[in-house]
């Protein structure tokens, strides 16, 4: 299968880092796979071509800093300019001093607009605002209804017209309403159209006439491939594109369309979309995603998730136990649902330096599944049981594994995977105590 | 009628020939350079750096073997090698069952409940008994949304309130199917991301529900792609063929100039065929895939 772009540049890097004087060869041979890599990222041919030229005219015959070899030099540059290309600044909403500004969110069909007007509208509440929601989408059936649902959900008022009124003069009356009704800012959620279709684009275009956007948002899926540039342009030629949503980041694209979008449009990546929840939505950090992208793993954010899910006391009371070694089932349950806590395990995986390449080596389906599983079993079993697992035999275990919906084999699986694990911990446990009396661990 | 077809086959050399005009015309020999032109073309079409090599390879390897010299003579070459590719894969609708049972699975937001109903109006046209199951009861209004498509197309719908247990709908729609003798039964899923395995793990719950259902059911299921999607399709296919056994793909939104490559190197790789084609969203905008007209337009500018 092909390979992460984090992966691919790695090894590039890798093997110039290996290598003391920097020769053009090198360079080309390091732009090609640079060039590779982008491409299998979906980062659109164009940009390609262009962001290796500027990286190769800046590498071959450079002043070579001197804490820096050759190669590390190159690497920076490959990495100054994907920071520079994503933006460097942490852009934000721009809203009018007075009067209700309108925020209006154009993108092709399926982008995931109605979603993000209801996380944008939940985002701006919590900051003290009173947006108004605006269902301009009438044409997709039930496009009106799944957008009250959301407001409904977030507690801001969907101002609709049914499907009968034009977008156009729907528009004008929302405003209207919003004024009346002291609701700033105004989030428009047009209809998804493609960029070629004319007509369609006309309305925006007359959408915008009528209220005067002080944003014009461009939801754009993560996903998406070479078009990336031709579509972003396209809205971007005839409306005036101000920032763009990325939206589905939660799947395991590379992400190359925001490259494409980016520089297509020049106008920068506000926000993300990070999963179907409606708090699932975060002010885009061109830095993070750059690092990401360059394999430096986004510890931010892993760390952020790692203590909104750590539980100090718990964790104090954990290390105790594993000191006297009376680590139970329970505890075991306790530490899974802590994991849990954090969020998807690829999706964690994939935040770690490095890890990125366990992918496809460990089956992480599959360990999401046990987890659940050994939920399942633990919760199936009596305080006696969890508390000591040895007295639990043949009936038991075919009591739990009923109880559970699991197989008997499963039952013994996790009991083996258990005792592995107390084991694993005696060990290690020994392994500290003789480094801290041969003063080798300092003492916590 | 023989005329007909004749000249309608000559309509469709001719557009070949002007897409390729880009890459072939102009051009004196076969030289390199025109191979990697091709192979941008072929990468800007969402193919894949590497499906698009492997393609320009076996294309160029042909040519040699033949000692073709003559830029025209390269096309038919291409148009064989990529229509062999997709076409290797199989992709006719298994409709023979009564009911047959389809089910429509995919990413978010890639368009399953409109080729649902798409489908739904295609069988209704054909004389046929549909049923709908609304099996997404997780998204905002996705019921009403699948509720509008089966009044639109005449067919029958089975639906739970929002949030219920999406495969006691699906067991519901093909009890409800077994006693009104329908003829297709089709089940619009709800939108999950491949990377989300307590999804994934429900989707392949509905699906074992289903067969319990119904013994050799469900006898499609269809990935809907979408043609916009660059390389991340790959990992879409590979994932939700892993829990559903994947028959087949519908790839939609090819009304607009996304080229939809990538099902180039899906085909290739995993083995599975596109089946139909999104290009509007209109209840008739539904056609079935034809791998000559699709390599064409892969070099349109
Ligand atoms: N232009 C065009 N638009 C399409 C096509 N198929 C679907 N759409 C549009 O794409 C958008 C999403 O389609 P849906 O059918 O709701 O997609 P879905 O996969 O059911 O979405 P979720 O259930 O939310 O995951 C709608 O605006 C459709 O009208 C197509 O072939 N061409
Ligand atoms: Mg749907």
């Amino acid at each position: 299968m092909f390979a992460t772009l984090s992966q691919r540049l790695q090894e590039t890097m890798r093997r110039l880092r290996g290598r003391g004087k920097l020769t053009e060869a090198d360079v080309a041979a390091a732009m090609r796979e640079v060039r590779m890599a982008l491409l299998e990222a979906d980062v659109s041919l164009s940009v390609v071509k262009e962001f290796t030229s500027r990286v190769r005219e800046r590498s071959v015959g450079i002043d070579v800093l001197q804490s820096l070899s050759p190669a590390q030099h190159v690497i920076k540059i490959v990495k100054e300019e994907l920071t520079a290309l994503l933006g460097t600044e942490v852009p934000r909403l721009q809203l009018a001093p007075a009067g209700p500004s309108v925020i209006m969110l154009v993108g092709l069909q399926g982008a995931g607009k109605t979603t993000v007007a209801g996380k944008l509208a939940l985002h701006l509440k919590s900051q003290g605002r009173h947006p108004l929601l605006v269902a301009a989408d009438t044409r997709r059936p039930a496009a009106i209804q799944q957008l009250q649902v959301l407001g409904e959900r977030v507690g801001v008022p969907v101002f609709t017209q049914g499907d009968r009124v034009g977008a156009v003069p729907l528009a004008r009356a929302a405003l209207a309403s919003a004024r009346n009704e002291a609701r700033d800012p105004v989030v428009l959620d047009t209809g998804g159209r493609l960029h070629v279709d004319d007509e369609l684009m006309q309305e925006l275009e007359e959408i915008k006439a009528a209220t005067r956007p002080v944003e014009i948002l461009l939801v754009a899926d993560a996903m998406t491939g070479q078009e990336a540039v031709s579509v972003a342009a396209e809205f971007h030629r005839r409306l005036g594109i101000t920032g763009v949503i990325l939206t589905k980041l939660d799947s395991d694209t590379r992400g190359g369309a925001a490259l494409s979008v980016r520089s297509a449009t020049g106008a920068p990546v506000k926000f993300a979309g990070t999963g179907e929840k409606l708090d699932m939505f975060e002010v885009f950090h061109p830095d993070r995603l750059a690092s990401r992208i360059l394999g430096m793993g986004d510890m931010l954010t892993l760390i952020e998730k790692a203590e909104a899910a750590y539980d100090a006391e718990q964790a104090r009371k954990l290390e105790q136990k594993l000191r006297k070694l009376d680590f139970t089932l329970e505890d075991f349950l306790d530490q899974m649902k802590q994991l849990k806590k954090m969020g998807p395990l690829d999706q964690l995986l994939d935040m770690i330096p490095g890890m990125e390449r366990m992918r496809g080596k460990v089956d992480l389906g599959d360990s999401q599944r046990d987890l659940k599983r050994a939920e399942a079993i633990i919760n199936s079993m009596t305080r006696e049981e969890r508390l000591n697992p040895h007295v639990i035999e043949g009936r038991r275990r075919r009591r739990i594994a009923l109880g559970s919906g699991t197989r008997v084999q499963d039952v013994n699986r996790l009991l083996k995977q258990f005792d592995e694990a107390k084991k694993m911990l005696k060990h290690m446990a020994h392994l500290e105590r003789d480094a801290r009396r041969g003063g080798r661990l300092p003492r916590r | 009628m023989w005329e007909l077809l004749r000249s309608g086959l000559a309509k469709t050399r001719q557009q070949l020939a002007a897409a390729l005009q880009g890459v072939f015309g102009n051009r004196l020999y076969v030289d390199e350079a025109m191979f990697e032109e091709l192979e941008e073309a072929l990468i800007r079409a969402d193919l894949g750096v590497g499906t698009a090599g492997s393609v320009v390879k076996a294309v160029k390897d042909r040519c040699a073997q033949d000692r073709i010299g003559d830029p025209a003579l390269v096309l038919p070459v291409l148009q064989v090698e990529l229509a062999a590719r997709l076409t290797r894969a199989g992709g006719v609708l298994q409709l023979a069952s009564r009911p047959a049972v389809l089910m429509i699975v995919g990413v978010n937001g890639s368009g399953k409940t409109t080729t649902v109903g798409k489908l739904a109006h295609r069988f209704r046209q054909e004389g046929r008994r549909v049923l709908l199951g609304a099996t997404d009861t997780f998204r905002a209004a996705a019921i009403d949304q699948l509720e509008v498509w089966a009044r639109r197309a005449g067919a029958d719908l089975v639906k739970h309130a929002p949030g219920g247990d999406p495969a006691a709908v699906a067991f519901d729609a093909i009890n409800a199917a077994l006693a009104r003798r329908v003829d297709v039964v089709i089940l619009d899923t709800a939108g999950r991301m491949h990377t989300r395995s307590d999804l994934m793990q429900e989707l392949s719950k509905v699906r074992r529900v289903v067969g319990k259902a119904l013994p050799g059911a469900p006898h499609e299921t269809l990935l809907v792609l979408d043609a916009t999607t660059g390389q991340n399709a790959l990992r879409q296919a590979e994932e939700f063929r892993a829990v559903t056994q994947l028959t087949g793909i519908a790839l939609t939104k090819l009304d607009g100039t996304a080229r939809g490559g990538v099902v180039v190197a899906i085909a290739d790789q995993l083995g599975l065929p596109v089946k139909l084609v999104g290009v509007g969203e209109r209840i008739d905008d539904l056609r079935d895939f034809d791998p000559e007209a699709f390599a064409a337009a892969l070099f349109e500018t």
